[in-house]
């Protein structure tokens, strides 16, 4: 009987092995353990053995269904272990084709306006808020509120954009500087004032280091005490920020401004020996950098405020020249072409958003 | 302004360097431009021809030895006729840069003889226009010594780069002012000219302007009979040269001495060629004179002139006439010192194209007070290298110098620019500037001297003292802190414009900043165009009216990206348009377009996925990104079919926030909007009128709406309603929206079907339905009862009937 046993196992474990998927394996299982299984046969033999007969007999084919219904299990585990793998196999993409960019990744914020937001994060850190006024200009505001006398060069064709006259006869013209904003912030707004006016400004000049129209950046503070010492710290704190070196050397020069008295131009010390590179806070090379001054007594009457009552100083200069010396972009034409290469090459991510706790420039 | 060291040494006495000069002049507002330290001169050295013999196979050279002071005697092969032994003359070693000829010598070869060095022309040096022979010095020349230093030519020349407001530093005598005051030397006081003058000037003067205002605030003339008028001596071309003019004569040379040495322009013509009496008046319209850079020139009643019976003689204040002018055979001078109307000498000078050394003095302003005194010192120049016999002068028109006063608190010093200077230090600058002080203590009138008209107030007197005690002087002081949070930095505005440039760039576009004017008619067919946008004076004829719209620009844009191999670009731009030249009619507006298959996902193959070419709902969904992140109200904007006429009629749409307000536009162009622009597509674009959309209400607190979360499932139900081809989805979504207000949460169209099997003019338009239950859960029964509702409501406001 045990010679039976031994045989029915080792057939039944054979056949195990031998199934090759999950169904096989059933047929194997139903077989041996099902109804009429062979091994549910030999149970059944149990219940009209001896009682001796069937203390051998139930232990060794209890063990033997027992074995049986392991060796099943385990091979029902490794046929799905396989079939898992086969599916996994067939499942095999090529992670190496590339995917798209995002959309995020691919746009771009044009220099100017980056640069912009970078002196709107300076100057609020220092109290300023933004002002803008319309390019479109009348000759008082661009000019006459503004000191610059009858007859000044500026003032004729060769110098400024004029438009043909309108139905009043009025000859408007591209305001050449952001200057004439100052004169409208003073008619809206009582001291302290303490603007940066950002904005587009137009001069009849074409070459290779101008451009008929162009970007800048006015700075205003008028109260009561503000002097050209603050005026200084004023720009320096604004260059150290801006170009984000530790300190910057600044020379100023006493210069002339129809708007200022006194007027100054203002160099920045740096070092201009690598070709197409400017570095600041080193070097003994003097860049240009900015006109600045105290606001002319007639412009501050043109605001509509007494000269000995109120005082300021107000500063100029080129946002798309400061763009080009702080990310050394060559010529300032292609600011206004956009070409997608230029673009792409100098523009900037649109989350890359300027602020002076998150850093100006990434 | 050009200058020497040694003329500036003429006026001021200084033991300063060249070099703290230079700062000096920068430091009170002179900016040196740049120093020509003339070192290129040093290394050419005096030497001596020993032997000149005849070049063994070339007629014309010569074969040189030169002593060079030291070691032996140098080789130097020489085509000059005037090589022959025995001449000292100016040598240059191999290796020495020679500027008139641009050449780096090098030990030369001519014609089979080694040639070592070279013997130097004044060309060559540059010294003058001499190239007949080489510099022959005199016999005591010291051989070996540096020429240029032996003949004083190594005068360095700084260059300043004046601004408009110093008329007084047009002259070197005024720069040594400016620096004597600032306390770098003394000014050496020139001693008055002294001559014996006789007998009236016989040409007499008038200035006729009939009703005219006059252009001519005075006239002194002088003849000077007998003079003999070669070449200026040495020095005085010397200088000239540095300061780069040419030498002429003697006599037009002192007149552009006394130009650069005082800032006074003279003229002189030839007495003999001078017909009758001078008038000074304005031209006659097309009268013309031939001037004295020989080019003839149309005038007009604008332009002063002076004339005699002759015609014009010379351009007043700008340029002489050919015909009178002085050369070799004068002998007998008319001096002119005159004052003119600066604003009328510029406007003459820019309308005739004439760039001269005496415009750019008379339109800045010449010191009326030295009118007389600078025809006496040109009289004494005259006679020192002409001789001759002057007779006095005539002054006509001229009415004396009446001082500005200017009431000056010196504590404006302190004021304006913090600098604490003394009051008496102040008033001190200012005296050894010229100015007179009138009075005592914190208060004084001040007088302005005549050379400076450009000071009028007591900013320009704060001016003048912090120059002079140094700009540098003025310690940084940090702006006082507002003492607050700095709540509002930016404009609404402002912020819109900014969200709107981040959230197309997000999209994947590049921002763009195109010129603000175009050609007149891209204007036109953009809706623009009118007259008073209309530049008068363009730059090009294609930049001639101010943009009505972003879009022109920016497809024209992509066009040269196209041309450029680069098709599918995305591109926007956020700035101005005109509608009008008031400062209300400045639009502010956020515009894009995407060219070829530039979708938001991507452009070109893939082998994900093609992209398809850009449409009209590329464009829109541009659009309402670009209006949410502006703040616009989007769940409340209308979509209206069509657009303005730069669009293609059935694949464009304009955006309203209710009847009246349209806050944008956006579709496919019109084919001969591209025609126009010669540009192709595929192309779809947008613009919103940032400044259009209103200002939410400043509310208290930011708080949001309570969130209303239902317990009960959202449930999702699908239609296909069969409508009019013509039937906009628009209308049917919010047909179905409006069956239950409560219920519904949302519309979604997912699919559209045309075909023969619905019938001609019939479409199929496929809604999911969202709806959330809030109080109970639905029975089969409610949402049969909703389903009604909603193919009525949609039957009712389309005509639309539910697909069998």
């Amino acid at each position: 009987m045990s010679n039976d046993l031994e045989t029915l196992e080792s057939g039944v474990v054979a056949d195990i092995a031998a199934a090759s998927d999950e169904a096989a394996l059933e047929n194997v299982r139903v077989a041996a353990l099902g109804k009429k299984g062979s091994i549910s046969e030999l149970l059944k033999t149990l219940g009209k053995m001896s009682a001796e007969e069937r203390q051998v007999q139930g232990p060794a084919i209890n063990g033997l269904k027992n074995r049986v219904t392991e060796a099943l299990a385990a091979r029902k585990a490794e046929l799905r272990q396989v079939a898992v793998a086969a599916r996994l196999a067939s499942e095999k993409l090529d992670v190496t084709l590339p995917v798209r960019q995002s959309p995020a990744e691919r746009g771009r914020i044009h220099p100017i306006s980056q640069v912009i937001d970078e002196i709107a994060a300076i100057f609020g850190d220092l109290g300023f808020s933004i002002a803008e006024g319309p390019d479109v200009e009348s000759d008082y505001y661009n000019f006459t509120a503004l000191n610059f006398p009858e007859g000044h060069p500026a003032r004729e064709m060769h110098d400024t954009f004029f438009f043909q006259p309108d139905e009043n006869g009025e000859r408007k013209l591209l305001r050449t500087h952001t200057s004439p904003v100052q004169i409208r912030t003073m008619e809206m707004q009582k001291p302290p004032i303490r603007i940066v006016i950002p904005g587009k400004t137009y001069r009849q000049d074409s070459d290779a280091t101008h451009s008929p129209m162009f970007h800048q950046v006015e700075g205003l503070v008028v109260d009561k005490s503000a002097n050209i010492g603050n005026l200084k710290w004023v720009l320096e704190e604004f260059c150290k920020a801006f170009f984000e070196v530790p300190s910057v050397t600044m020379r100023f020069r006493p210069s002339f401004f129809p708007f200022t008295e006194p007027s100054m131009e203002v160099d920045i010390q740096c070092d201009r020996s690598r070709p197409g590179e400017v570095r600041f806070g080193e070097g003994n090379d003097w860049m240009e950098i900015l006109g600045c001054g105290m606001v002319h007594p007639n412009v501050l009457r043109a605001g509509g405020l007494d000269p000995d009552e109120y005082q300021g100083f107000a500063w100029g200069m080129g946002i798309d020249r400061i763009a080009m010396l702080k990310y050394g972009m060559p010529d300032l034409r292609a600011f206004f072409d956009a070409d997608v290469r230029w673009l792409q090459h100098y523009g900037f991510r649109p989350l890359d958003m300027p602020t002076l706790f998150g850093g100006l420039s990434s | 302004m050009k200058l020497t060291l040694s003329w500036l040494k003429d006026h001021l006495e200084t033991d300063a360097s060249l070099e703290q000069i230079v700062e000096r002049l920068t430091a009170i507002g002179l900016e040196v431009e740049s120093v020509d330290d003339k070192a290129g001169l040093r290394p050419f050295t005096i030497a001596r021809v020993l032997t000149a013999e005849r070049h063994p196979d070339a007629d014309k050279l010569q074969v040189l030895s030169v002593d060079v002071g030291q070691g032996a005697p140098i080789q130097v092969v020489c085509g000059a006729p005037n090589a022959r032994a025995g001449l000292v003359g100016a040598f240059a070693a191999p290796g020495t840069y020679v500027p008139g000829i641009d050449v780096t010598l090098s030990v030369g070869n001519i014609r089979g003889v080694e040639s070592r060095g070279m013997m130097c022309s004044e060309r060559e040096l540059e010294l003058s226009d001499e190239h007949n022979g080489i510099i022959e010095l005199p016999e005591d020349a010291p051989v070996g010594q540096s020429y240029a230093s032996w003949a004083h030519l190594d005068d360095p020349v700084i260059d300043i780069n004046l601004t408009p407001n110093h008329p007084d530093a047009t002259g070197v005598y005024g720069i040594a002012r400016d620096l004597a005051a600032s306390g770098l030397g003394t000014l050496k006081v020139p001693a008055s000219p002294a001559f014996e003058a006789s007998g009236e000037c016989p040409v007499d003067v008038s200035l006729d302007f009939a009703d005219t205002p006059s252009l001519c605030p005075g006239f002194a003339l002088r003849l000077v009979r007998g003079v003999k008028n070669g070449p200026s001596p040495k020095w005085m071309q010397q200088r000239l040269l540095s300061i780069g003019l040419r030498p002429i004569n003697a006599l037009v040379d002192i007149t552009n001495y006394m130009t650069f040495d005082q800032g006074r322009p003279l003229h002189v013509f030839d007495a003999a060629k001078v017909k009758g009496n001078l008038t000074v008046r304005r031209a006659a319209e097309g009268e013309t004179v031939l001037a004295l850079d020989g080019r003839d020139y149309k005038l007009n009643p604008e332009i002063c002139v002076i004339g005699d019976e002759n015609g014009v003689e010379s351009i007043a204040g700008v340029m002489g006439g050919e015909h009178s002018g002085c050369d070799e055979n004068t002998t007998d001078v008319l001096i002119e010192s005159a004052l003119w109307e600066p604003l009328n000498i510029a406007r003459t000078g820019r309308s005739l194209g004439i760039i001269t050394d005496a415009r750019y003095r008379f339109e800045r302003g010449v010191d009326p007070e030295y009118m007389v005194p600078g025809l006496e010192r040109a009289t004494e120049l005259v006679l020192d290298l002409c001789g001759g016999q002057p007779t006095e002068s005539r002054v006509v028109g001229y009415a004396g110098y009446t001082p500005k006063l200017i009431t000056f608190p010196v504590t404006e010093v302190k004021r304006l620019t913090g600098l604490d200077v003394p009051g008496e230090q102040s008033l001190e600058i200012l005296q050894r500037l010229g100015f007179g002080i009138n009075g005592a203590g914190y208060v004084v009138d001040v007088t302005v001297p005549s050379w400076r008209p450009d000071v009028d107030g007591k900013a320009d007197l704060v001016e003048e003292v912090m120059r002079m005690v140094g700009v540098d002087k003025i310690a940084s002081t940090p702006l006082a802190s507002l003492d607050a949070v700095n709540g509002r930095i930016l404009t609404t505005l402002q912020i819109r414009t900014r969200n709107a440039r981040r959230a197309l760039a997000v999209r994947g576009m590049m921002e763009a900043i195109t010129w603000s004017f175009i050609p007149e008619a891209q204007a036109k067919a953009f809706g623009g165009g009118e007259i008073g946008l209309k530049l008068a004076n363009p730059i090009a004829a294609d930049m001639s009216d101010m943009r009505p719209s972003l879009l022109p620009g920016l497809i024209a844009a992509a066009q040269r990206n196209a041309d450029r191999g680069i098709g599918d670009v995305a591109l926007f731009e956020v700035s101005g348009t005109y509608e009008g030249n008031t400062p209300d009619k400045q639009r502010r507006v956020a515009a894009g377009i995407r060219r070829g298959t530039a979708t938001l996902e991507g452009a070109g193959r893939h082998w994900s996925g093609t992209a398809k070419s850009v449409g009209v709902f590329d464009a829109k969904a541009d659009a309402f990104a670009a209006l949410e992140a502006c703040g616009a109200p989007v769940d409340k904007l209308q979509v209206e079919a069509g657009g303005p006429s730069w669009y293609h009629p059935g694949r464009s749409g304009t955006i309203k926030l209710g009847p009246k307000t349209v806050l944008g536009t956006f579709g496919e162009f019109h084919p001969d909007t591209l025609d126009l622009l010669d540009a192709s597509g595929p192309l779809a674009g947008f613009e919103i009128f940032v400044d259009a959309i209103p200002e939410a209400k400043q509310k208290p607190t930011r708080t949001k709406p309570k969130l209303e979360l239902s317990n009960f499932q959202a449930v999702k139900r699908d239609f296909a309603f069969v409508v009019d081809r013509t039937v906009e989805a628009g209308s049917l979504t919010k047909a179905a929206l409006g069956a239950d207000k409560k219920l519904i949460t949302g519309v979604s169209v997912f699919d559209i079907f045309e075909g023969a099997s619905l019938g001609d003019g019939k479409k199929s338009v496929a809604i999911e339905v969202a709806i959330q239950p809030t109080d109970k859960t639905l029975t089969e029964e409610d949402f049969e009862a909703l389903a009604a509702k909603i193919v009525a409501n949609v039957s009712k406001q389309t005509g639309g009937v539910l697909r069998g």
